[in-house]
């Protein structure tokens, strides 16, 4: 015993508390024990009953989705009543047999019927089988419900888009959350068969459109079908959501576009409140929200004019002769030419063993930077760039916010590219040649850009530098508190450019409408500023405009602001394959500044954020069934 | 006396009650696992059958533990301990994600999860810190071996594992007790905070509205009953309580049968012992656990010095701690946490974890009578 020496005491003790353990131990066990015969002696014939009559199940409640509004309180988005067939594998006896009588009562696809029944089951939940059943088809069913254990008709809500094709790119569309989205975070409290936004807004805010899943324990009979609930948890619908567009704007810029390919963006320059964004060709999120057969899907994502792009955000374009923008502003800002300093447009300008010609053979003779923006004189910037170099070019483009994305909220937002000695060594492994320099300085060669990005550019130079983050949802109404919420604007720091070469730019923006390239966007409304540009889409030059086939034609641009003194709305157009921006975009431009100019006459500018909540409200109680 | 009791490789009685005792539990773990999953068709081998390879090689722990004496294991234990940090960060990693949770390195066609090991590892820890030295004061005592629990704790919850996570506060605080803390206010709430926690617990759970308990635990455990909240517990309590005195015998649990109950061979294994073999059932099992833990506590008591009493300590207190909260959880005491039954719910690393314990508590009773220079 003498070896445990001093340690001795403390094992002693040790032993001592060893005992308390014991006792707490035994204590607890004791408590356990004392819980189990209460669920196993005294409410044991109570859970026999339960488990016998069996049996429990619980069926998800989904939840309304949150409503879609525009700006003026218009609906985009809602849910109707459809009743969808569901099936519980573990209460079906014969497969085949279920099978052939749910062939002969409801029209089904028969591959799928047959693969949905044959999944292994893990658990006890109900497979949704079809959804959008008729009311004959679900007063069959019902009628035939002793025939068809484990089926089950449920009335659910559905996705609703009632002004369907228009501003399908803006609202999106829902589906069934897919396996992968179930292992992200974002999606974690979802279950298999969930409805989330796959696209538009609808996917972006989802968080708040998906609102919670409620519960319903039921205890069913031995067919599966409800005999007796026992608790139910009420779903809760998601919040609403209040866009900027403006659903009459919207409309019409989608009419304008018509059958062409291209996008319309119309923005608040001084908010960055998107008041339309439209993509054609569209789609409809009212098929493309119902479960697809593959057939159907493919023809959707095959199709030829690519409806799923969204062109004003997913569209890379050369942005051509708008480029000049950023240009002027590059070579006023590095002072490689003065206001005043004149160069000689001869109609060309020799590189090397390149002659790159203006647009205007001929040329335009004298030019200051002013007039060169007016005239869009392409000898003027190849020279300007020249003498700048391609990473500075890449600077001011970058400053202006190209290449980098715009921020607003749609999903896969594409980035343009804004070229440099160092893109191109990553990008290609290759060096940068002077001449394509030239070709960069009128918004050619690898420079691209997307619609919101030059609409984005045009907001900031009309509101004198100060950029701001385009935005799509203007309020969310919280379904918990009934609050609505509207969300801030978000200015963004003044850019690093002097307001003299600003108010030089917007000069000569103006006079681009007034005598410029742009006389077709003249408008005895209201004063319009802007910049035409021609994107070249294939490199070739294939003889004249008429006999080139459509596919190679070029791109017309025109970005747009308006009332020149006091900007209150920019507007960007992209119009693919129709030639000359001047001609073919410019006209649309016109259109809709007038349209806006009539349908909000001029109004002071006042921060009214408590003026914005009434209308919205009584919207709402409106809109929403009690 | 050195001689026999280093060369005599039999058991005496005492050994032959521990092992016949952990050798029950095991035989009703198999047999629960068999019974939930026998009907189940899956690829490979049935479960139950691997469970007993799991059981096997868990022998071969128990025994590696026996053989070396634990003063050498115990001087190998920070090292030890940096490598299952170390697994943890690879956990963290490349682990294997399974709903939400990262908690397994795969190897060849198994998994293994390192936070189990963990857990041993920290009682090793532990248990020769206190031992090397009398840590005297409060910072020895209690703040410097929390230091060292931290970066394990943090990277289990990390994964997230809220139940080893809890279990290893369980250990921490089960060797601060048997340490003794100087204040002895501070003793008594440790004493009684280890023993009302499950109780506490169930207070400030049974405050929360219903979506904030989902939350919460969709956000430490998501593997846990996503979108079906209440389900599980529900469905468990059916299968206990449906068991009354004499159970519904074997094969013969329609809860667990019909698949009422998820994870049946797993957490649930209980619910699925309930069932089948009812109260009477329940009390041969319990009698059985506690009669481990009796045995247990001998040995600590028995022991020769400091090390080997902490041991055995933070070995009961490991699985006397999963053993109340894995039946609690499944009888609706506490909240569903994923904490698995020791020596019965399936599952290779807590299986071969808990077999190491065992063994390593049986080389505490053997080297009592040890001489040691």
């Amino acid at each position: 015993m003498s070896e445990q020496g001093i340690l001795g005491d403390e094992l002693g003790e040790l032993q001592r508390r060893l005992t308390i353990l014991k006792i707490g131990l035994l204590l607890v066990v004791g408590l356990v024990t004392l819980r189990l015969w209460h669920l196993q002696i005294r409410e044991g014939p109570y859970y026999r009953d339960l488990s016998q009559t069996n049996l429990t199940r619980s069926i998800v409640l989904e939840p309304a989705r949150g409503l879609i509004y525009d700006r003026n309180g218009v609906l985009l988005a809602n849910n109707v009543p459809s009743f969808s067939l569901y099936v519980t594998l573990e209460d079906v006896k014969d497969r085949e047999d279920l099978t052939r009588k749910l062939m002969k009562l409801v029209r089904l696809d028969e591959v799928r019927l047959r693969k949905k029944l044959s999944e292994r089951s893990t658990k006890l939940v109900q497979r949704k089988v079809k959804d959008r059943l008729t009311l004959r088809e679900a007063a069959l069913i019902e009628s035939h419900r002793l025939d068809l254990p484990g089926v089950m008709i449920q009335a659910e809500s559905q996705r609703n888009f009632p002004t369907g094709l228009t501003a399908s790119h803006v609202v999106g569309y829902v589906g069934e959350v897919s396996a992968d989205q179930l292992e992200q975070a974002e999606y974690v409290d979802l279950h298999q068969g969930s409805i989330v936004g796959q696209y538009g807004v609808e996917n972006t805010y989802d968080r708040f459109l998906r609102g919670r899943a409620g519960q319903k324990l039921i205890e069913a009979d031995a067919l599966g079908h409800e005999k007796r609930t026992v608790s139910v948890e009420k779903p809760r619908a998601g919040d609403d959501l209040y866009l900027t567009i403006d659903l009459r704007l919207q409309k019409l810029a989608e009419d304008l576009l018509g059958d062409e390919a291209g996008a319309i963006v119309a923005l608040d320059p001084k908010t960055g409140e998107v008041l339309a964004l439209a993509s054609r060709p569209a789609f409809d999120p009212n098929v493309l929200s119902r479960e697809l057969t593959a057939k159907q899907w493919e023809e959707v994502v095959q199709h030829e004019g690519r409806p799923l792009t969204n062109r004003a955000t997913q569209g890379q374009y050369p942005p051509g002769s708008t480029f000049k923008i950023a240009m002027a502003a590059a070579a006023l800002e590095t002072k490689t030419v003065e206001p005043s300093t004149q160069i000689r447009c001869a109609g060309g300008y020799q590189f090397g063993r390149r002659f790159y010609r203006d647009w205007k053979a001929g040329g335009h003779g004298l030019m200051d930077v002013t007039q060169a923006l007016v005239q869009s004189c392409d000898v003027f910037f190849y020279t300007a760039g020249q003498r700048m170099g391609i990473d500075t070019i890449a600077s001011y483009a970058k400053l202006f916010g190209l290449g980098s994305p715009t921020g607003i909220e749609l999903p896969s937002e594409r980035l343009g590219i804004v070229p440099s000695t160092d893109w191109k060594q990553k990008v290609r492994g290759e060096q940068w040649l002077p001449g394509e320099t030239i070709s960069a300085s009128i918004g050619q060669g690898f420079v691209t850009v997307t619609p919101i990005q030059m609409a984005s550019l045009t907001a900031t130079v009309a509101n004198n530098g100060v950029p701001v983050r385009p935005r799509l949802v203007r309020a969310v109404m919280d379904r918990a508190t009934g609050r609505v919420m509207e969300l801030p604007s978000m200015p963004l720091n003044r850019l690093n450019i002097k307001p003299e070469t600003l108010a030089i730019i917007r000069n000569a923006l103006a006079d681009v409408v007034t005598e410029g390239t742009a006389k077709s966007a003249h408008s005895s409304l209201v004063a319009i500023a802007g910049k035409t540009g021609t994107a070249q889409a294939a490199s070739l030059r294939l003889g004249t405009e008429k006999n080139i086939p459509k596919k190679f034609r070029d791109h017309a641009w025109f970005i747009s602001y308006a009332p020149v003194e006091a900007p209150r709305i920019a507007v960007t157009i992209l119009v693919e394959h129709m030639g000359h921006g001047g001609s073919a975009a410019a006209p649309l431009a016109k259109q809709m500044i007038e349209a806006f100019v009539k349908l909000t006459p001029y109004e002071p500018r006042v921060v009214q954020s408590g003026s914005e909540a009434g209308p919205i409200l009584t919207t709402l109680r409106m809109q929403d069934p009690p | 006396m050195i001689d026999r009791v280093l060369d005599n490789r039999q058991f005496d009685s005492f050994e032959w009650r521990f092992v016949a005792v952990v050798c029950a539990i095991l035989a009703i773990g198999v047999l629960s696992i068999y019974s939930v999953t026998y009907a189940q068709p899956g690829d490979g081998l049935p479960l139950y059958v691997k469970q007993v390879i799991w059981v096997l090689i868990g022998c071969a722990a128990f025994t590696i533990m026996l053989l070396f004496d634990y003063h050498q294991i115990a001087r190998v234990s920070y090292t030890l301990y940096v490598i299952v940090l170390a697994l943890l960060v690879v956990v963290l990693i490349t682990g294997k994600t399974s709903r939400g949770a990262q908690r397994w390195i795969p190897v060849g066609p198994f998994a293994f999860q390192p936070s189990e090991f963990a857990k041993l590892v920290l009682i090793l820890v532990l248990a020769s810190y206190y031992a090397r030295a009398p840590r005297e004061g409060w910072m020895q005592r209690v703040v410097l071996p929390c230091l060292i629990m931290m970066p394990g704790l943090f990277l289990i919850l990390k994964q997230p594992d809220l139940g080893s996570g809890l279990s290893f506060l369980a250990i921490y605080a089960a060797m601060l007790l048997v340490v003794g803390v100087r204040s002895k206010a501070l003793g008594i709430i440790l004493l009684f905070s280890l023993m009302l926690f499950p109780f506490a617990w169930e207070g400030m759970w049974g405050s929360l509205h219903d979506y904030q308990q989902q939350r919460i635990m969709a956000f430490v455990d998501p593997t846990y009953d996503p979108g079906g909240k209440g389900y599980h517990a529900l469905q468990s309590r059916i299968a206990i309580g449906s068991g009354e005195l004499l159970g519904k015998g074997l094969y013969g649990g329609t809860q667990s049968q019909l698949k009422f109950l998820p994870e049946g061979h797993t957490d649930f294994v209980f619910a699925v012992f309930a069932e089948e073999w009812g109260f009477l059932g329940v009390l041969v099992l319990l009698a059985l656990f506690v009669g481990l833990i009796i045995l247990s506590l001998e040995i600590a008591y028995t022991a020769k010095d400091m090390l080997g009493a902490l041991l055995a300590a933070g070995i009961i207190a490991m699985i006397c701690f999963c053993v109340v909260v894995n039946i609690g959880m499944t009888a609706g005491m506490f909240p569903i946490v994923g904490i698995p039954l020791p020596l019965m719910s399936y599952g290779g690393s807590a299986t071969v974890t808990a077999m190491a314990a065992l063994g390593l508590l049986l080389n505490i009773k053997r080297r009592r009578l040890t001489l040691f220079y």
